[in-house]
């Protein structure tokens, strides 16, 4: 594997990393504040909703997109080429970002302003701007704020959630000359002025989208800022980039999706801009860009689509909600994980992107509460695919396939052996019955450590008699063990 | 072969065949019981919420409540249709505190320093609005162009108070959106926000930092 230091490659460091941020009183309250506040505000902006038929209808409405997915794209790419966009297609992210350059060049384009994108973060494409000469700047506060920290996002929806006002403040006034203050108003109109100068001057915008409608070809943008109705009004040129999967059928779907992303997400009844776009600037109208394109983007999509259990992940409409409500990814911060999409969806996206090999420790970095399935505004059983991805990591299934990239990375044979001997104990009356005698014999030579197990937790003792020793002496009326609730408990 | 046809080949060869997906049924996000009064102090209360000012205004006297709530903020310039009945008719007015009226007459490349930096604020006429959530329907034309409701530091839209409707699926069925969508469609529920700074709010990041609303009613 290269050995260069790109966000991509620090997902193999997930231990030192999460030990790192646990150790950081700072990260830990300022996510433990932030994911406080938006787990309360998502409760209360679905206080009024049948929650659950909600989430029935976005599971529906997501998983009959799946169904008819090439249809879709074939239908969405008839209808914005007739409405006068051009649809490019990318098999994987360097081809996308060579489709954008390209783009770029035949415009002559030096300057690219950007709406938040995760797709054009997945991509590495400021990184690859850059290196052809194309500079790329951010223009969502918080991915502007990330952009000249040098860092990446930390969160999907928040990109600079891992700083306070403090942090921030310094950088802007170190990398922008901002006056220092804890004013947050003054800091965002300094941040204003300066952005509107980069609109004006931009030769390209290139945002996401959140929903593609296929019947009108129209490209839906989602956001609070207006700095996503900026990238795709000022410029002569807008490029829009997107997953193959965010198509849906009808501007109903989209509707609907709509009002379970934005109370999901940040528990707001809707975003101030829902912008739909399905056209350049028309011969009469005075502004708008001239020329619009959509990269659709595959980039290990179509190879999540095979698998009927693993489908379920490509439902996902990016809220966010399953992080908000992670205890570990509260705890650890969203950086720790070393991958574009941190927390549970990262877990069970970010394997199929990167293969298992590398990602192998992130389906086991969940306790498995059941916390992200429960709130998933689309209901993708996040917990049942961390199973499925640990059992792939390991091959630990003989009925079914493993069918991911860098599957089995994970066995171990002494693993897999201690295992089997568990199996043939366990299958055996007598060997057991004398194995658990023997253990409880012996318990005084078990060892305290047991690796990483017992970093954060005491060992587990086997007990002085053993369950069916225990039994015996019950039926037999000789002790009083564990004949009723009272005395189970005090143990 | 083409990416294009790569992907859809690896689609439609899918391994575990076809998708099963039951039918989606809309009725949880379609029915709301609302009448016209319900629907225009929920869209009130909900656009109120998220930092948006309402004046409830008469077919008469709406022309002198912009001027007014103008003068109160000492804006000087206000950006206006030229056809539309709104901007007309804040032409035809005679009242001595309305701020000089301009107009989007010309293509964005040739005014953009002065819309960026001297325009005060800008009037637009909606398509109606939606009570479920508090929001503005605007659909941008050649008359009330995209930036329009974007760039000044203010924006006021004019409702009639009768296009109120109660959900985002009951706007889309009765003004037949699918049957034509026009450039740019836009949901606007309060003024320009952020809250990227440790969760802090903050108006006018990007677009405008007020928005006011004046409802037509009778």
């Amino acid at each position: 594997m290269p050995d260069t230091l790109t966000p991509h490659s620090n997902v193999r460091q997930f231990h030192p990393r999460a030990r790192a941020a646990l150790e950081n009183p700072q990260i830990r309250a300022n996510f433990r504040k932030a994911m406080d506040g938006l787990m309360d505000k998502r409760r209360t902006a679905f206080a009024e909703w049948d929650l659950e038929t909600l989430r029935t209808l976005g599971a529906n409405i997501r998983q009959q997109a799946l169904a008819n997915l090439p249809d879709l794209l074939e239908q969405l790419e008839k209808t914005l080429t007739t409405n006068g966009i051009q649809v490019h297609w990318a098999r994987s992210s360097d081809e996308a970002c060579e489709v954008i350059r390209d783009i770029c060049v035949a415009r002559g384009a030096k300057r690219v302003i950007k709406g938040k994108s995760m797709v054009s973060e997945e991509m590495e494409l400021n990184h690859y701007l850059e290196e052809q000469g194309i500079e790329a700047l951010e223009s969502d506060l918080g991915e502007y704020i990330v952009q000249l920290a040098e860092e990446t996002p930390s969160h999907i929806i928040m990109p600079a959630i891992h700083k306070n006002t403090g942090e921030i403040s310094d950088l802007l006034h170190a990398k922008t000359g901002t006056d220092r203050s804890h004013d947050v108003n003054y800091l965002t109109a300094s941040a204003r002025q300066q952005l509107r100068e980069k609109f004006m001057q931009a030769d390209v915008g290139i945002s996401g989208v959140n929903f593609a409608v296929a019947e009108t070809g129209t490209l839906c943008l989602v956001e609070n800022e207006g700095n996503g109705r900026m990238t795709t009004t000022v410029p002569p040129c807008h490029i829009a980039v997107t997953g193959i999967e965010k198509v849906v059928g009808t501007l109903d779907d989209a509707a609907a999706l709509l009002a379970l992303l934005t109370r999901s997400a940040t528990g707001q009844h809707i975003t101030t801009y829902f912008n739909m776009i399905s056209r350049p600037r028309q011969p009469e109208e005075f502004d708008g860009p001239e020329a619009v394109h959509l990269v659709l983007v595959d980039n290990g999509r179509s190879s999540i689509y095979q698998d009927d259990e693993l489908l379920d992940t490509l439902r996902c409409i990016r809220c966010g909600a399953c992080m908000n409500h992670c205890p570990v990814y509260t705890r650890i911060g969203g950086h720790a994980y070393g991958t574009t999409y941190p927390g549970p969806i990262g877990k069970i996206l970010m394997p199929h992107l990167l293969g298992l090999d590398d990602t192998r420790h992130l389906p086991s970095a969940s306790s498995l509460c059941g916390a992200c399935g429960e709130v998933c505004p689309v209901r993708i059983p996040i917990p049942d695919l961390l199973v499925r991805l640990r059992r792939e990591s390991v091959d630990g299934d003989r009925v079914h396939d493993s069918r991911m990239r860098g599957h089995g990375l994970k066995r171990s044979t002494w693993e897999a052996l201690a295992w089997r001997g568990w199996q043939w104990l366990h299958v055996r009356p007598m060997f057991y019955r004398l194995g658990t005698a023997l253990g409880a014999r012996l318990r005084k030579l078990q060892p305290g450590k047991a690796g990483a197990w017992t970093r954060y937790r005491t060992s587990p003792k086997l007990a002085a008699r053993t369950l069916h020793q225990q039994l015996r002496e019950r039926q037999a009326g000789t002790t009083g063990v564990t004949r009723t609730p009272q005395q189970g408990t005090s143990q | 072969m083409s990416a294009r046809d790569d992907i859809l080949n690896a689609l439609r060869s899918r391994r575990d065949g076809a998708i099963s997906a039951p039918a989606p049924d809309f009725t949880v996000v379609t029915e709301r019981p609302w009448n016209a009064a319900e629907k225009l102090d929920r869209f009130q209360r909900m656009i109120e919420s998220v930092h948006g000012e309402v004046h409830r205004v008469d077919e008469d006297n709406w022309v002198d409540t912009v001027a007014e709530l103008l003068k109160k903020r000492g804006v000087r310039n206000l950006l206006a249709p030229r056809k539309h009945p709104v901007g007309q008719a804040l032409r035809e007015s005679e009242n001595p505190d309305m701020p000089e009226l301009l107009s989007y007459d010309q293509t964005i490349e040739h005014w953009q320093p002065t819309l960026f930096n001297e325009v005060e604020a800008g009037i637009t006429s909606t398509r109606g609005a939606i009570a479920e959530t508090g929001s503005l329907i605007l659909w941008p034309s050649a008359d009330e162009p995209r930036l329009m409701s974007l760039v000044p530091p203010i924006h006021i839209a004019v409702l009639e108070a009768d296009q109120i409707f109660a959900t985002f699926q009951e706007t889309l069925s009765l003004q037949h959106w699918s049957r034509g969508m026009p450039t740019n469609a836009l949901l606007v529920s309060g003024p320009s926000k952020t809250a990227d700074i440790e969760q802090t709010l903050a108006y006018g990041v990007h677009g405008p930092k007020e928005l006011i609303v004046l409802v037509i009613e009778g």
